[in-house]
């Protein structure tokens, strides 16, 4: 197929990049004097080693799917998108209004938070597609200023209309009817956090690939993101293509700040920028921008955050290093283009070496037949 | 002493490429030495390692019988060595002395001695017959001036072994006899040139000696004199060149581009377009000649619809189109091949297949309801691919970057033509393509007039517009100097029209 060579290549880099974060947590754990091995046991132990906290890794891989997912579309459009967090806080807003506010069947309720959310998100980042097409403001810029009036509007509102019975800095618990939590569900996983929202992290995973790779629209998207210029002559409205990128990839991280607020936990609090927005960068690094590189990336990601706790409660190794695990990971996928320039240096000496074998070899069996 | 340049076993490697491979390569003292190749074939790596720019990987360089390493340019400038770029490095703000002197001023009393430096200037410029005001700012001067103050950049650091690279890129043909006088003075006067080109009117026209490469390889090295431009050709792309283009009687019939007092802003530096007016009828290639950066670039865009016009008309088979969307005009029958076919021709982390569909993969039959038809994309993109013959490793699902600049360049013409458009706006078709790849889209074009479209051809090599053309425009300082027929005119006169000379004053 045709970009068989380019997933496997990206394959290849992202595991690279793990596989050097390891390393490098290895040797944090052995300079801090404990076993790497034992670390590394119980540091996946932690995360797989029963149902419940198998349930926990894909809660906390949830909203990552989605903010990688998010990051990851802009970046297809030449957008990078780091309001991820403040279209979060928006969509979780969202979520925590209407499902404080009505109260109808679990089943309407759930659509419409899920629809509301998804536009709060598209909404909030729409804004600053906006700002980039029309009057050319970088869009990092615009995005993190977006962050901080999402940070403070919560700031502002959470107590001032949905303030919790005992704190003021957090809303009231959802009632059961609006959380994504479904009992069948936390049963299944006996008693995991678990919820509803993973399954709506693995539709939209599959519909993202789908518009990316099957319809008109991710084929304009991603022409915009690869030549702009060429698209621009080519008749593809660019700043249509700016703006509407940012809507979809609001949009997800809209919807994943839903599954945050109203599935893995179940109020809202003020004064936090949800860390999943900027996790979600990394994501989509590891997954290499593809949907399923995405899905996988978050995952590993949950089960990293879910072990560590696991790891420094059996062992001596102080949790931070299962964070610098994940620090140095990002690291190592954020500098991939050296990564990926080894790679080829690798392969280069080899084929050389290859060649050069080769020819040593015609020549002895030469040399060989004049003697 | 023979040689004053000896370059032995030069290897030079980039990733994925051998630019030079074990060439060797003299220059006699007191000759005009051309260097012939293709774009691509490693003349400028060569010329590069020389300059002390590039390293090369394996080989030895002698300069006048002594063995030399070049680790940098300043070590080549204290050898005798000059360059002149392509591309022009001055400061356009500074005054020619000032460029000239830039990181070696002479200094008296912690001050910029200028005056000195001025009158030395002045006294080389003098005695090679530049004619350069040393005075004067670079934003002011022709680029031929320019060019001469590079000259004279290297004279003054006491070069006696001069490389151009390319140096008649940018003039106008009169510009060129001018440098090739220029060239000769020089030569009188003890120094020795390296002239590197693809042009061999330019070799035989000048030089002494020429090698050949090919490929990163020398074909080989032969006396001027004892070859012609076909000889030349054939070693330079490895079979014989078919000089001749076919070309019938044309036969021109309604009008399908009218520009009317077109008027548009340029970008800094340019000139903009003021009050052009032009006609291009089907079945007829007008060729649009000038020197770059006359307005070129603004007409095409303002043509397509990516620039802002400021007043005058654009019609389209007598449609008015100058407030339409680019897509808009694509669909009433406009074609572009563009002349950055990296930035503006193709997508090239695309495949070709996907770049193939660049301006129809919303409509049917190639996408319905949204979704691409990927199984019809496919067979339509083998098609182009068979029909342009397009080459590649994996066929439609190669990625375009993976292609030469011939085999991109078949593919945007392939997209273009294949849209069956009532004009074509080719601009610099062929550019940095090889022989061969010219050859086949001259004929691609020549085709398209024959079969009733209109083509308006915008180029900067003037053989190309004099040898395609039907009628030929000229453009100056962004005005129509004229319009001629090729027939009835040569290389002279559109010459002094592209200098801004009108044609009344040139008969």
């Amino acid at each position: 197929m045709k970009t068989k060579l380019r997933v496997k290549k990206d394959f290849l880099i992202s595991i690279s990049a793990i596989l050097l974060g390891l390393l490098a947590g290895a040797g944090l754990m052995a300079v801090t004097g404990n076993s790497p091995l034992e670390g590394f046991i119980y540091l996946f132990r932690g995360g797989t080693m029963n149902i419940e906290r198998i349930g926990n890794t894909l809660a906390t891989a949830t909203p990552l799917i989605f903010t990688g997912l998010s990051v990851a579309f802009a970046f297809k459009t030449g957008l990078f998108n780091i309001g991820a967090a403040g279209q979060m806080l928006i969509g979780g807003l969202c979520a925590t209004a209407i499902g404080l506010t009505f109260d109808w069947p679990k089943a309407i309720l759930l659509t419409v938070i899920a629809v509301a959310s998804l536009i709060g998100g598209a909404l909030w980042a729409a804004l600053p597609g906006l700002l980039k097409a029309r009057y050319n403001v970088h869009e990092v810029v615009a995005t993190i200023m977006m962050n901080w009036i999402a940070y403070w509007a919560i700031y502002y509102i959470i107590p001032q209309h949905f303030k919790g019975p005992f704190l003021e800095t957090e809303s009231q618990r959802i009632p059961e009817a609006a959380s994504l939590k479904v009992p069948w569900l936390t049963d299944l996983f006996s008693g995991s956090f678990i919820n509803l929202g993973f399954f709506l992290a693995i539709v939209f995973v599959v519909i993202i690939a789908f518009v990316l790779e099957k319809t008109t629209m991710g084929y304009e998207l991603k022409a915009v993101g690869y030549n702009r210029d060429a698209a621009e002559a080519a008749g593809i409205s660019v700043n249509r293509n700016i703006i509407l990128s940012m809507a979809i990839a609001g949009a997800l991280a809209g919807l994943g700040g839903a599954t945050f607020y109203i599935g893995f936990a179940s109020n809202m609090q003020i004064g936090v920028l949800p860390a999943q927005g900027f996790d979600g960068i990394a994501v989509a690094l590891l997954g290499a921008n593809a949907p399923w590189g995405v899905f996988t990336a978050a995952i590993f990601f949950g089960l990293l955050h879910n072990g560590k706790g696991f790891m420094s409660a059996m062992t001596a190794i102080p949790p931070e290093i299962a964070d610098t695990i994940i620090a140095t990971i990002i690291y190592f996928a954020a500098t991939s283009v050296l990564i990926e320039r080894n790679w080829d240096k690798l392969k280069k000496i080899n084929l050389e070496n290859i060649l050069r074998r080769k020819k040593r070899g015609k020549l002895a069996v030469k040399a060989g037949g004049e003697r | 002493m023979k040689y004053i340049v000896e370059m032995e076993n030069i290897r030079k490697s980039f990733p994925g490429v051998v630019a030079c491979d074990e060439i060797n390569f003299q220059v006699r003292k007191g000759e005009i030495h051309a260097l012939l190749g293709e774009n691509g074939a490693g003349k400028s790596t060569l010329m590069n390692v020389l300059f002390g720019l590039y390293q090369q990987d394996r080989g030895e360089i002698y300069l006048r019988g002594e063995k030399v390493n070049i680790t940098n340019p300043n070590i080549a400038n204290d050898l005798g060595i000059g360059m002149v770029h392509q591309h022009f490095k001055l400061v356009h703000n500074f005054t020619v002395t000032e460029n000239i002197i830039l990181g070696i001023e002479p200094v008296k009393a912690l001050m910029v001695d200028t005056r000195s430096a001025s009158s030395r200037i002045r006294e080389i410029s003098e005695r090679y017959g530049l004619n350069v005001d040393p005075e004067a700012k670079i934003e002011d001067v022709s680029v031929g001036m320019q060019q001469r103050v590079e000259i004279l950049k290297m004279l003054y650091r006491d070069a006696e072994i001069l490389i151009f690279d390319e140096p008649t890129a940018v003039l106008t043909p009169q510009e060129v006899t001018e440098l090739m006088k220029i060239m000769r003075g020089l030569i009188e006067e003890g120094k020795s040139i390296i002239l590197i080109t693809h042009k061999l009117k330019e070799i035989m026209a000048i030089a002494d000696r020429c090698t050949v490469i090919r490929w990163g390889k020398v074909v080989g090295t032969v006396n001027v004199s004892d070859t012609n431009e076909e000889k030349l050709a054939e070693m330079m792309v490895g079979r014989k060149v078919l000089f001749d283009i076919n070309k019938k009687e044309a036969n021109p019939r309604g009008e399908v581009l009218r520009i009317e007092s077109l008027s548009v802003l340029g970008s800094a530096g340019t000139h903009g377009l003021k009050n052009f007016s032009l006609r291009v009828k089907g079945g007829e290639i007008v060729g649009l000649a000038g020197v770059d950066g006359n307005g070129q670039a603004e007409l095409v865009e303002a043509i397509i619809g990516l620039r802002r016009t400021d007043s005058g008309k654009i019609y389209l088979h007598g449609t008015d189109v100058t407030r339409l969307t680019t897509r808009q005009r694509i669909n009433s029958g406009m074609a572009h091949i563009p002349d950055d076919r990296h930035k503006h021709g193709l997508i090239l982390d695309y495949t070709v297949l996907e770049n193939l569909i660049l301006k129809n993969y919303y409509l049917e039959p190639y996408s319905r309801r949204g979704l691409i038809n990927w199984d019809y994309v496919y067979t339509h993109a083998e098609q182009v691919i068979k029909d342009f013959d397009v080459r590649s490793g994996q066929g439609a699902e190669a990625s375009a970057r993976s292609l030469s600049g011939g085999n991109q360049q078949k593919a945007i013409v392939g997209r273009e033509i294949d849209g069956n458009p009532d004009l074509l706006l080719a601009v610099q078709p062929t550019r940095g393509l090889d022989v061969g790849a010219i050859e086949y889209i001259h004929r691609r074009l020549l085709e398209q007039r024959d079969q009733g479209k209109a083509v308006f051809l915008i180029s900067l090599e003037l053989d190309e517009i004099l040898d395609l053309s039907d009628r030929i425009a000229v453009i100056y300082n962004g005005e129509l100097v004229g319009v001629v027929n090729a027939a009835e005119t040569n290389e002279n006169e559109i010459g002094l029209m592209m200098a801004g000379g009108r044609r009344g004053a040139v008969a």
